[in-house]
Parts: C-alpha cells; structure tokens; sequence
C-alpha cells in the first residue's frame, strides 16, 4: 500500500519539472486553464499589526508597586507590544490555485492566513475575496471531554451548518477520520494522530470557496496524509482555492502548484514549487 | 520572475494596460472581508446560528461534570448545598428568621433567583475572553457566545427551579394555580440576563481587569438584593429614594416576584409586573445594540 501510495505521488509531482515552468507564474500541471479563471483572493500590500499582551520586559515584571507607578504615571501597559507580523504583501490567487506558505518560525504565514480570513484587520492594505475564506480551524470549537459524536455536531453547527446537513454529512465524517468505535469516547482518549483526523474530517465535511490550511496534515499516518490530500486535490477541482500553511515541506511540494516563502513579514520569493522549495531549503 | 513583483505583473498579466490590485478586485467583484453587519442582518445572522448556540450551551454542561465523579449529579446538589450554606449561615446562625415567615423557602428562593442572574453575569463577562481561539478562527455573529453562555445557565437553572419547588413543598406551602406564572418571571428574567450577559461580554472583552472586580460587584448586588432579609422590613429608616432604588434593582424584582408566587401565594402588584417587564424590555435592547457596535473588534487584540 506505501509503494503504491509513493508512485502516485511521485507521478503527480513529475510533469511540475521547473524546466517546463512558464517563467510568468506557475499553473497546475493537471488543468492548465484553472490559473487563467477569475481571481479569488487578491492581496494588496497587506501590512498587519497586532498587540501582544503579557510579555512583560525584565524590569518590571510581575511587581505590584511597579504596576502602580505605572497607573499613576499614566502609562500604558509596558506589556503591550506592538508587533508588525506582515509588512507589505501583494498577490493574486485564482480558482483551482492550491498555494502553500512556507517560512521560518514568526514568520508572518498564520498572521498572514487570519488576514485573509478576515480575522484580522489590516493596518494598511487590503484583502479582496470573494465570499467568505474559512480557516480550518474548527478545533477551536471542539471539547476534549466529550465523545467524538457530540465533537461532530458540535463542529458542524459550529461551521455553519445545518441540521439536515449535519445528518447527511456524519457518517461521512466518521468514515473520512477512520476512527471507528472511537467515535463513541472522549475525544481526550485519542491519540493525537486521531484527533488530528476528527478535526480535518469535520473542518473539511463543508464546502468551502477559499479554504486556509493551518499546520493541519502534519500529524496523522501515512495512509491519513493520502487521503487528506486526496480531499484537498477535490477541493481544488471543484474551483476552490486553498491555501496550506506546513513545516513539512514535502506536503507542501505534494500539494501546491505554487509555493509563497515569507521572511520577517515580507515575501522572499514565490513561484514554482520546487524552485522555491530548493532555494528554501539552501537559506 | 520568484519576486514579489510578479504578483503585480501577473495582475497586469497579458498585455493589459498595468491596473491596481484594487481595480481588479473590483473588476471581479471581490470584497473587502471585515465589516459589521446591520442590526437585522445581524439578527437574522444569529437565528441561524440557533443550533449551535443550543449545542454549544448543551455541550459545555455535559463537558463542565464530566471529570468528577458524580457528573451530572452536581447539576442538583450545587444549589441545594448554596441554599443550605446560606440557611445556616442566616437562618441558625445569624437568626434572621424569626421576623420571617417560613424562612428557609423565602431565602431558598432568593438564592436561587439571584443565582442565576449572578452566574449569568459572571459567565457573561468571560463569554468573549475566554472563546478569543474560537473568534480567531470561525466566522460567526459573536453574540452567538453570550447567547450561549445564558442558555447554559438557563439549563442549569431547570435543575435549580425542580429542587426550589421541591424545598417550597417540603417547607409546607401547598401549589396554587400562580406556580402556572412561574414559566411567565423566568421567561422575563431570562430576557434580562440574556441582556446584560451581552452588556458584560463586550465590557469583558475590553477590559481584561474585569474579572477581578466582577466577585466583589456581584457580591454588594447580592447583599443589596433583599436575599436574605425583606427589603420593605429593614429599610424603613431609610431615605425614600434609598428604598425606591433597593425595590426597583432587578435582582429584587424577579426575586419578590417569585416569592409572592411561591410563598405569599398572591398575584404580583402591578408595580412588580411593571419593573419586570422594563428591566428585561431595557436590558435586552440595550445589550444587544452594545454588543452589536464592537462586532467586528472582538478577539482582535
């Protein structure tokens, strides 16, 4: 089954050889024309900044005097701090467009993915999208006392749905995460393998336009991976757009037919997987 | 090519006379993402939300015993041991009761009322705060989360309300046709805590020191709020618009409103149906219009 798993793979990635590339932009090997539809999210030299609260500075930490000079003195919170995650980003995605983001550590990829969900407003720029970009993120939502089942409805009515629509999709979601009679215990009994499962499972029972991927298919077995990314290839056929944040950039050269490296907040280069990932993997 | 530029270029792509990103946006119909909708835009928004706001609430109740023992069982015993605490404590210790008749219902159905307010406003207060994961990451009218928190503690409240009726009976107050007007307060009383459960999000949600200051506000209302004495009795020495204010306070309201129905088996003054009916009317429309101006700010720091 891995062998037969790992060719597959390997003939999907083959024809993306960057020697074939348009030196324009990057297009899906599979359906040349998705890229050439209409756009779907356009980002207009996004800069985003947020306050951090919390990260008190060596002086003053944690002292009741300290916290009363401040108040007397008018002073803010000196734990607050301005943080600029995303400093002028500016890219167009399309239809069918499976875009991976990849980057160090802080480097602005889940600041960037809220952004785009509309979670975080901008401080200068703009994101444009039709309609409503979801993040996967339905594990927010679930409760790790209760049994898979209720984690299921829950999740479902969580995303949006409705009751009929929860119904239809359940046994769907359940076969989709594998976990069997599981489904019937504490979502704090599983393993975080299954967890990971339950949660792409739900978070993916609903059709989404614009679907923004968060570290989502990092954990999970090999046979899992496969089928996640199967779904994430259905999604794209069926004229969504999805963005994938990973650390693990073989799901990323998997996945994407086009590759954003962000650095401190700015993009360092983008374009082809490969390439990127190789000039990446040089840095 | 792999520089950031090419995202302009690719816009401007085919020979095109160069256009903005902000024109092509608009030349495909995209849309900015943030923006609050209209109050019944919003309202309807939060209708179809209904079925998570119920399981949500459900869910938290199954998910909050889960972990001790007796589970679902604390559901009952948590009013019935506040109501015993505060029978000792007022009742045997302090003596209050002998001015009262048939003190331990009177303060067991004070406690109770007052209760679910209190737990409605604490929870409230937190109902944003404590859910920023959930906001970060799902689209939903944020309203949904208060809403949610008062329907927990109106489930609870059905658990407290069978061993209030219970403790009434067994204290020797016989059922009268007025226990039918009991759906009627804690409908009304409802309203008002689903309001003022908004009001404390939003406050909650931007002044994080809240939570700190909140025990001590709960605790003045409860002492102010006749629970454990009848206001008309000990305030007689009081300026008139000292008691006015007492009697007016919501808590007293609902809480009278009970007792009348309860113990001294009369059918509430107008004066009582009247300030019923204005704190929920008032508090329901003013934390819903409070809430509803910082929609689009919550969960961003």
């Amino acid at each position: 089954m891995a062998e037969l798993t790992k060719e597959q793979e390997l003939s999907q990635v083959a024809p993306q050889d960057p020697k074939t590339q348009t030196p324009s932009e990057t297009r899906d090997p599979e359906s040349p024309d998705s890229t050439t539809g209409t756009p779907t999210v356009i980002v207009d030299d996004l800069h985003i900044v947020y306050k951090v609260y919390g990260s008190a500075g060596d002086a003053e930490k944690g002292n009741a005097a300290n916290a009363l000079m401040r108040l007397l003195r008018r002073q803010g919170r000196p734990q607050m701090k301005e943080v600029h995650a995303v400093k002028g980003v500016s890219f167009v995605a399309h239809h069918g467009d499976a875009i991976g983001i990849i980057g160090r550590n802080g480097s602005g990829k889940s600041t960037l993915l809220r952004a785009i969900a509309g979670l975080l407003p901008p401080h200068k720029g703009a994101v444009y999208t039709n309609g409503q970009p979801s993040l996967l993120g339905v594990n927010a939502a679930l409760m790790k006392e209760l049994t898979g089942e209720r984690n299921i409805i829950l999740g479902c009515y969580a995303m949006g749905m409705t009751p009929a629509e929860v119904r239809e999709k359940y046994d769907e979601i359940v076969d989709f995460s594998g976990i069997g009679e599981f489904v019937q215990f504490p979502m704090s009994t599983y393993s975080s393998g299954m967890g990971a499962r339950l949660r792409f499972a739900i978070s993916s029972a609903k059709t989404h336009d614009v679907l923004l991927i968060d570290e989502a298919l990092a954990t999970g077995d090999r046979e899992f991976k496969r089928k996640s990314q199967d779904r994430i290839k259905q999604m794209r056929q069926s004229a969504g757009t999805v963005f994938l944040v990973a650390h693990n950039l073989d799901v990323i050269e998997e996945t994407c037919n086009r590759v954003i490296w962000l650095h401190k907040g700015k993009i360092r280069m983008q374009g082809d997987p490969q390439e990127v990932l190789e000039a990446y993997n040089k840095a | 090519m792999s520089q950031p530029e090419s995202a302009v270029a690719e816009a401007q792509g085919g020979g095109r006379a160069p256009e903005s990103l902000a024109a092509l946006a608009e030349r495909h119909g995209l849309r900015r993402a943030i923006a609050r909708p209209s109050m019944p835009a919003y309202l309807r928004q939060l209708w179809d939300r209904r079925h998570f706001i119920l399981t949500y609430a459900t869910s938290r109740n199954v998910s909050k015993y889960s972990e001790s023992m007796l589970g679902q069982l604390w559901q009952v015993l948590t009013p019935l041991l506040n109501a015993a605490v505060y029978w000792l404590m007022f009742g045997v210790i302090l003596g209050q009761s002998k001015s009262i008749v048939n003190y331990p219902a009177f303060l067991i159905t004070g406690v109770m009322v007052f209760t679910f307010t209190q737990r409605t406003v604490i929870s409230g207060a937190k109902s944003i705060s404590s859910n920023l994961s959930l906001i970060r990451a799902l689209h939903f009218p944020r309203a949904s989360l208060p809403l949610a928190y008062t329907m927990q503690e109106l489930q609870q409240l059905g658990y407290s309300m069978g061993v209030l009726l219970l403790l009434v009976l067994v204290t020797g107050e016989p059922i009268t046709w007025l226990w039918l007007l009991v759906p009627v307060t804690l409908a009304m009383q409802t309203v008002f805590n689903i309001g003022i459960g908004l009001f404390m999000a939003r406050v909650g949600a931007f002044m994080r020191d809240m939570n700190q200051l909140l025990p001590f506000i709960t605790r003045t209302w409860l002492y102010a709020s006749g629970v454990f004495y009848a206001i008309d009795d000990k305030t007689r020495e009081l300026p008139d618009f000292l008691r006015w204010a007492l009697e007016f306070n919501p808590a007293a309201a609902y809480i009278e409103f009970m007792r009348d129905l309860l113990i001294y088996q009369r059918f509430p003054e107008r004066w009582a149906w009247v300030t019923c009916v204005f704190w929920a009317v008032f508090a329901v429309i003013v934390g819903f219009w409070y809430f509803w101006r910082a929609e689009e700010r919550y969960g961003r720091g």
